[in-house]
């Protein structure tokens, strides 16, 4: 070998290591992260923290029952709400868009999905909870609603594109009119990306904190129905955190504990699903 | 419209509105209109979200002007609001996080598209995707809880030690500053990097590389002199991007930034961001010029990441253009 590619290949070894270095730090986190909330969350788990309502300061044997029904109660309305209008934008821009207008909606999208989550909890805010006159559970569902569109746009009409021509074909070939073509071979076809996609969608939102700081503000109590503040599990974490108390942090490290062990399960879940599928794309 | 009636006949029996639905002739029309409304509803949302920052914070904007921007009064009793310390406090901590992200984030991105085998690098690439997935509030409690004290003890005073003369490292340190505010962000926004640039490195043509590989180049040189270059636009996409998120991000900078409304040039100090301010203050706020100036404060966020987004966007679009159609 000349000398020139001696030293050639010692730069590449070397940058190869540096760069492995990067990627090992990076997910190192992810086992760092994982590994003190199961420590420090695990030991402050018991059976109360999914049955019991918040203690008062000073008395043991609190739990975050509530919050856990309250996140529950505004996921459902968020999905009601974000779904719908996601998925069939999601076909509209697949199926029925022209080039530009597809565009156009496609960078819209982007943008809204950039919108720093606390500022979609301002707006809410100003439509929803001050005409009503009270934060509720449901003005709670209509911030996190609006943060799930965007990614439910994007996955809808990156798994319809994903089915293959030839099976669109078939179906104008056997005579079938578009729409029907849409509704009764496509998008079945992409159910397990859209479905997967609407999954991880839903697991984004669930830990979102901002915008349910003054849309669902949270409650000590339960929370029945929909017009009342409601507690959450990701503002609970918050409030107990930066609380003095010792007892609330460890009561914020269970419930971190659990949310992060409900996201990580949904998405592992989703993504598994993802990769099984024949006509996925990668990357 | 010919579909309006149509619909409003919805009331049908199951199997009649079926077979109702069957016959119709306009069954486009009405798939065409349903969709079609649905996306509109997205401009429609979006449009919303900037008439309502811009027409709430009307009273803030009259009274204060630009000077809202650059003056560093923050008293609501005395209703004197000025925003400099949180614009301030939110570019010091993002672009710290920026300094420390980026070289991490594009040297995973590189050795996970390029220098990595196969098998490992979608091992990686899985758990990265989960990274980010991981909520900002719980990066906000490891921030709080594990992050401060080491900072405290070990981190921070071995600073001192070294760097100490430098303003940036003047001042006592109680924890809670820029400094851990800037940490807490660059472990965020890593994902997104690594993520973004990832997929604009991959998209890069194939016989580029192998052009490279068999001039007889190593696999460092290709990546360096020829895939790099060839994906930069989008990788300035992806931390534009990540500077986006960064400047937006609420709850773990409200817990480790120590909020207090001040401009200190020690990044040891603790300061206050745009976003934990509203966080704080917003349901506390009394007064419709209160309540406004942080509205305003919303729509200086809404429209710094607006145009971040958009640019990054479009680098990234380029990027996968040129790689397209070469």
């Amino acid at each position: 070998m000349k000398p020139s590619s001696h030293w050639k290949n010692i730069v590449n070894f070397a940058m190869f290591g540096l760069t492995g270095l990067c990627a090992l730090v990076s997910v190192g986190t992810l086992v760092f992260i994982l590994g003190y909330l199961v420590f420090n969350g695990g030991k402050s788990l018991s059976m109360s923290f999914f049955t019991n309502l918040p203690a008062p300061v000073g008395e043991v044997g609190g739990g975050m029952a509530n919050a856990l029904l309250g996140s529950g109660k505004v996921l459902l309305l968020a999905t009601l709400i974000g779904i719908p209008i996601g998925f069939l934008g999601g076909v509209y821009l697949s199926e029925y868009s022209g080039k530009t207008i597809a565009f156009v909606i496609r960078y819209v999208t982007d943008l809204l999905n950039g919108v720093p989550s606390i500022v979609i909890g301002i707006v809410v805010y100003t439509l929803v909870v001050h005409p009503m006159g009270h934060f509720s559970t449901f003005a709670g569902g209509v911030a996190l609603g609006i943060m799930m569109i965007p990614i439910s746009v994007r996955s809808t009409e990156e798994y319809l594109l994903a089915v293959p021509p030839s099976l669109r074909e078939a179906a104008f070939a056997l005579g079938a009119p578009k729409w029907k073509a849409i509704i009764t071979v496509v998008i079945p076809a992409a159910m397990r990306g859209i479905i997967s996609g609407t999954m991880l969608d839903l697991a984004r939102v669930a830990g979102e904190t901002a915008p349910l700081l003054f849309t669902a503000l949270g409650n000590q109590f339960w929370s029945p129905g929909w017009n009342q503040p409601s507690a959450t599990l990701p503002v609970m974490i918050f409030t107990y955190a930066i609380a003095p108390y010792e007892d609330w942090h460890r009561q914020a490290w269970a419930a971190g504990f659990v949310l992060l062990m409900l996201v990580l399960l949904i998405n592992v879940t989703a993504r598994m699903a993802l990769s099984k599928g024949s006509y996925v794309p990668r990357g | 419209m010919a579909t309006t009636p149509v619909l409003g006949e919805r009331a049908l029996p199951p199997g009649g509105a079926r077979s109702f639905l069957m016959r119709l002739r306009g069954g486009e029309e009405i798939a065409y209109t349903i969709t079609f409304t649905a996306a509109a509803a997205i401009f429609v949302i979006t449009a919303l979200i900037c008439y309502e920052l811009f027409a709430q914070s009307e009273i803030s904007r009259h009274k204060f002007g630009w000077a809202f921007l650059f003056t560093s009064e923050w008293d609501p009793v005395a209703g004197k609001f000025g925003a400099l310390p949180f614009i301030y406090g939110t570019v010091i901590t993002s672009v710290l996080a920026l300094l420390i992200a980026i070289p991490q984030g594009i040297g995973s991105a590189i050795f996970l598209a390029e220098m990595a085998p196969a098998r490992i690098s979608n091992a990686l690439t899985f758990l990265i995707e989960l990274l980010a997935a991981v909520p900002s509030v719980i990066y906000g409690l490891l921030g709080v809880f594990i992050l401060v004290p080491v900072l405290q003890k070990s981190v921070v005073p071995a600073l001192k030690s070294v760097f100490g003369a430098l303003p940036i490292f003047q001042g006592a340190f109680y924890g809670v500053s820029y400094f851990s505010a800037g940490i807490v962000l660059s472990v965020m926004i890593v994902p997104f990097i690594i993520s973004v640039s990832r997929e604009v490195l991959i998209s890069v043509p194939r016989d580029q590389r192998e052009a490279s590989l068999a001039l007889g180049a190593s696999k460092w040189q290709t990546v360096w002199l020829v895939v790099v270059p060839n994906a930069s636009t989008g990788i300035m996409g992806s931390i534009f991007l990540a500077l986006a998120r960064a400047l937006g991000e609420t709850m773990a900078v409200t817990m480790v930034i120590g909020n207090t409304p001040q401009i200190k040039a020690s990044l040891l100090a603790p300061g206050y961001s745009i976003a934990a301010v509203i966080a704080n203050e917003f349901t506390e706020a009394t007064g419709d010029l209160y309540l406004s100036a942080l509205i305003e404060l919303g729509l200086v966020l809404f429209g710094v990441t607006f145009v971040l987004n958009g640019l990054a966007r479009i680098l990234i679009m380029a990027t996968a253009q040129k790689g397209a159609h070469s």
